[in-house]
């Protein structure tokens, strides 16, 4: 066994170039000739383009050329991924989506007309001497105002400003309804669930690189789907044949989603490095991000949880109202429909859910999936509505939940909201939480706060999410316009080193790391003997990359395929090597040999055979040892976990310190604890920053005004404790050949609620009647709403 | 934004409507002007340079006169490019009323800025636009009272015994160059 196989604790072998600035990001790509693009955004949040004059800016040095919506006349809108029917069995309403705006400008940020210069500077020159008349519109930004009779549309052509009024369950809606009026107890919660700006350390960059040579294109682009892109701009807006087109991400330094989408500054630099015949780069400025990479979240919810004498839960009936921005991002529609109603069953038994949303157009930036991608919503409303529920009837919040929790013994578990859980323990991960923080003791911990003159609050918060997305016959059926399958090709040299080509993209996972484990373990050979290859289509096989925690279950699980045809044929090999049945060898330690005799060779010996084939059966078995395996998963993956927040809270001023957090996960079985950990951690982090500080705020204007870091709060490491992990529950999946249920996006799904809990238990103790404060819950919501309680 | 404030003015309330319609009043009152040409009946053309926090930029525009009744009120519409900064615009409905000798003004401001300008500053803006609205009116209260005094001084000497306190009134001349136009 390697050392470094699964279950080990390996370094990240990524971290080393990344820390001592050896990385190879997009921007740090030149090429010869390379040109540069300047975007010039609207700064209103609608309007009604009259005229641009480019004339001065065209004579400027420099200037090579400036490109408008006409330049694009025969190219077609971005794409959206997803197509959701509506409760009467209508598709969604799908506006398009321009490159670069056509007469109208609908957010502030909508790229309006591109400069080509020599330099970034005589770019940015040019595009101030650009004149462009706009005739400013009212602009939409409210959402229920937005669907008012008569209100401002946002695209013309639509009939109105609703993308889709989606119900789900929509069968269960007439007996939802009468659940719930025929409830023992039912406990109602309006809130919203803030707008957030994904932020990753590094901003979006495009290159791209016609050769005319052999009129081939390349674009080079911080995503994390390089096949993805090549499909939806090859095939949709450039029509560009894929043979023709190749898309690489190389090192991208954290996506969060916001990089899963297809984005028009790509589109424009691989058109317009034709166009010019010089390579095109384009690099996002931190301004330029907050106005142009998809949004996440931005909800306003209304959940009402029904209860029996005995306080079990009969139905869940939510009514969203989810932001759209000012056209369809690429997987937007499915995030508060698939990605969210789905979830809204919970760890729990409820029965009856229903679900209604309505996907509304604004003047504001378009909006998608940020870590955790729906689920953080349907989680946060969930277990908030019955934290608050435990309060009204005086319960304990965790024996609510217990009581209501999925048992051991009934998964598989089939829920009313389509999805079937095939394993869990909600129990043992409760458990295990409140064990960690010492709950029984916590009375004695309040009290000593209180005697300092603090507020002490205990917030619990259990999580379900359906990842390793997913299933492609079942997201077909759902309105997806991909599958969702990953690959892998796995080769081994000669010498017996290999290369593994992946489709899942790393931005910060660690794959190159946990999938060598993998491979390493499997064969029983050195993980450095291993390297994992991403981010290239024309080195990887076709993929559909990394969100969804779906890397390890997906990506893992081709890989896994993908090295069992190796051992298959590795194993043929060996048995004419040593004069044996097939049947008869055994692969232990790298080593293949013949079961019950003394008779062995070397991993390396049978590679080597492969690719010298003197001693080898060729009329029976091809040489050479590569293999490709495409893995479609059989259903989601359902981790769980129970996350605990303890707060203080200032009354002189309403700050919350975050104590300690703890979450107990289960992920199934855990290749490499210590990323999985790193991996809570950050998305803890997210979630406390969801929590706490981070908010995006728009102007009666349209004017984003938390448009920079100074204004926009990015949780730092003082706002954050030293967390504590555990993921030792393991209930493995049943499914994928790892067992592995995903760990990615859990800790940004479990943490908001558990933080809000906490901060609304502090404040009851303290005998403040305060039920709900809306997120980020600052110092002066905190104080404002203790004035009112 | 909007902001509301009063200014009592010791000049008379036709001194002090002849100025508001002044391309050379605006142009020494607008904090950061520099350059202001044209009228009151086709607008004036302005180039204004100012500093908006971490922003600076040179705003060319327009500033326009409407709702007129005269003597008494107008509506001051401003609107300004400033390149990759973004832009700005503002009104200010201004309203004149005889408070003994003087004119009481009363001003009401609106004022809305975008792009850069708005993603960059709006922790500042209000206060921004506060400061630019009472830099305007101090200067144009100090512009119109000198004149007044000035105007006074010279033509009823005796009744104005302390129009020497104008010395360093900074527009000497500019309202007699008004009524003589």
């Amino acid at each position: 066994m390697p050392k470094d196989g699964i279950g080990a604790s390996t370094k990240r072998r990524e971290d080393i170039r990344f820390l001592t600035g050896a990385g190879n990001y997009t921007d740090d790509i030149n090429i010869h000739g390379q040109t540069y693009a300047h975007f010039v955004r609207s700064d209103v949040a609608h309007g009604k383009i009259n005229n641009i004059d480019t004339s001065a800016a065209e004579a400027m040095d420099g200037v090579i050329k400036i490109f408008t919506a006409a330049d694009f006349a025969s190219a077609g809108g971005i794409p959206c991924g997803w197509q959701v029917t509506d409760r009467f069995g209508q598709p969604m309403q799908e506006p398009k989506h321009p490159i670069l705006a056509e007469g109208k400008v609908r957010h502030v940020g909508d790229p309006i007309c591109v400069v080509i210069a020599e330099t970034l500077e005589q770019a940015r020159d040019a595009g101030e001497a650009i004149e462009i008349d706009i005739e400013e519109l009212e602009p939409v930004l409210n959402m229920k105002d937005a669907l008012k009779d008569g209100a401002t549309k946002v695209h013309d052509d639509l009939t109105s400003n609703l993308c889709y009024d989606w119900g789900f369950v929509e069968e269960n809606r007439d007996a939802v309804d009468a659940a719930i009026k025929s409830a023992h107890h039912v406990t109602t919660l309006e809130l919203v669930n803030n707008r957030l700006v994904p932020n990753p350390m590094e901003p979006r960059v495009a290159v791209g690189h016609y050769a005319r040579a052999n009129d081939e294109y390349t674009l080079y682009t911080t995503s994390q789907n390089p096949h993805v892109i090549r499909l939806l701009m090859g095939a949709f807006v450039l029509g560009i044949p894929e043979h023709k087109l190749r898309v690489v991400a190389p090192d991208v330094g954290g996506g969060f989603g916001s990089k899963i989408y297809h984005y028009a500054e790509e589109a424009f630099v691989t058109y317009a490095s034709k166009v010019i015949n010089r390579p095109v780069k384009w690099t996002s400025t931190r301004s330029e991000a907050f106005i142009s990479d998809a949004h996440g979240r931005d909800h306003v919810t209304k959940i009402e949880l029904a209860m029996d004498e005995n306080y079990m839960f009969t139905a869940v009936r939510t009514d969203t109202y989810a932001n759209m921005g000012a056209y369809l991002s690429t997987f937007a529609p499915s995030i508060p429909t698939w990605l969210h109603g789905t979830l809204m069953a919970g760890n729990y038994t409820t029965p009856l859910v229903y679900v209604n949303v309505k996907a509304v157009f604004t003047n504001t930036v378009p909006v998608d999936a940020y870590r955790g991608a729906g689920r953080p919503e349907a989680t946060f409303q969930l277990e908030r509505v019955i934290d608050k529920a435990a309060r009204e009837i005086g319960m304990d919040p965790a024996e609510l939940r217990r009581r209501n929790f999925i048992k051991p013994e009934q998964f598989p578990y089939q829920t009313p909201v389509a999805v079937m859980y095939d394993t869990g323990n909600y129990h043992a991960t409760l458990d295990k939480a409140l064990e960690m923080t010492d709950y029984a003791n916590f009375d004695k911990r309040a009290a000593e706060s209180k005697a300092r003159g603090k507020l002490r609050g205990y917030g619990l918060a259990h999580f379900i999410e359906a990842c390793g997305i997913a299933p492609s016959n079942l997201v077909g059926q759902l309105g997806a316009r991909a599958g969702l399958y990953e690959s892998a090709t796995v080769r081994v040299n000669a010498t017996g080193s290999i290369s593994v080509f992946t489709g899942s993209h790393s931005h910060g996972q660690g794959h190159e790391t946990t999938f060598a484990q993998v491979v390493a373990e499997m064969i029983g050979i050195d993980v450095s003997q291993i390297d994992i290859v991403h981010g290239d289509t024309s080195k990887t096989p076709m993929g559909m990359g990394t969100y969804g925690s779906r890397s390890i279950a997906v990506g893992g699980s081709a890989m896994v395929r993908a090295t069992e045809k190796i051992i298959n044929k590795a194993k043929k090999i060996a048995a004419h090597l040593l004069e044996a049945s097939e049947a008869d060898i055994e692969l232990k330690d790298g080593k293949f040999s013949v079961a019950g005799t003394d008779k062995s060779v070397e991993w390396a010996g049978v590679t080597l055979a492969a690719y010298v084939p003197h001693n080898y059966p060729l009329e029976n078995l091809e040489p050479g040892l590569e293999e490709t395996a495409f893995y479609d998963p059989a259903n989601f993956t359902y981790p769980s976990g129970a996350y605990v927040c303890e707060v203080e809270v200032d009354p002189d001023t309403g700050k919350v310190d975050i104590l300690g957090f703890t979450a107990a996960d289960d992920f199934g079985n855990v290749i490499n604890p210590m990323i999985v950990a790193g991996q809570v951690h950050g998305g803890v982090a997210q979630g406390i920053g969801q929590a706490l500080l981070e908010n995006t705020v728009f102007d009666e204007n349209g004017q984003l005004l938390t448009g920079s870091f100074m204004d926009y709060a990015m949780p730092r490491a003082s706002d954050m404790p030293s967390f504590d992990v555990d993921h030792s529950c393991q209930t493995p999946c049943t499914h994928n050949p790892l067992g592995v249920k995903g760990c990615g996006e859990a800790g940004a799904i479990g943490s908001p609620p558990a933080v809000v809990n906490a901060v609304i238990d502090a404040l009851q103790r303290g005998g403040y009647n305060v039920d709900h404060i809306d997120m980020p819950v600052s110092p002066s919501r905190v104080w404002a709403a203790m004035q009112q309680g | 934004m909007e902001l509301k404030d009063t200014r009592e003015i010791a000049a008379p309330r036709a001194a002090v409507w002849a100025a508001l319609l002044s391309a050379d009043v605006l142009k020494d009152c607008v904090p950061g002007c520099q350059e202001m040409a044209g009228s009151a009946e086709d607008g004036f053309e302005a180039t204004v340079v100012q500093k908006v926090g971490p922003v600076k930029a040179t705003f060319k525009g327009t500033v326009s006169l409407s709702d007129i009744v005269e003597g008494q009120s107008l509506t001051l519409s401003g609107e300004g490019k400033g390149g990759a900064a973004g832009f700005a615009k503002g009104e200010a409905k201004v309203q004149l009323a005889d408070s003994g000798a003087g004119t009481t003004l009363t001003y009401e401001v609106d004022a809305k800025v975008g792009g850069k300008l708005a993603q960059l500053g709006s922790r500042i803006i209000d206060s921004f636009a506060k400061k630019m609205a009472d830099d305007f009116f101090a200067r144009f209260q100090a512009a119109v009272e000198a004149e007044a005094d000035v105007s006074a001084s010279e033509e009823a000497p005796v009744e104005e015994p302390d129009a020497n306190k104008t010395d360093d009134a900074p527009k000497k001349g500019l309202l007699k160059r008004l009524f003589s136009r």
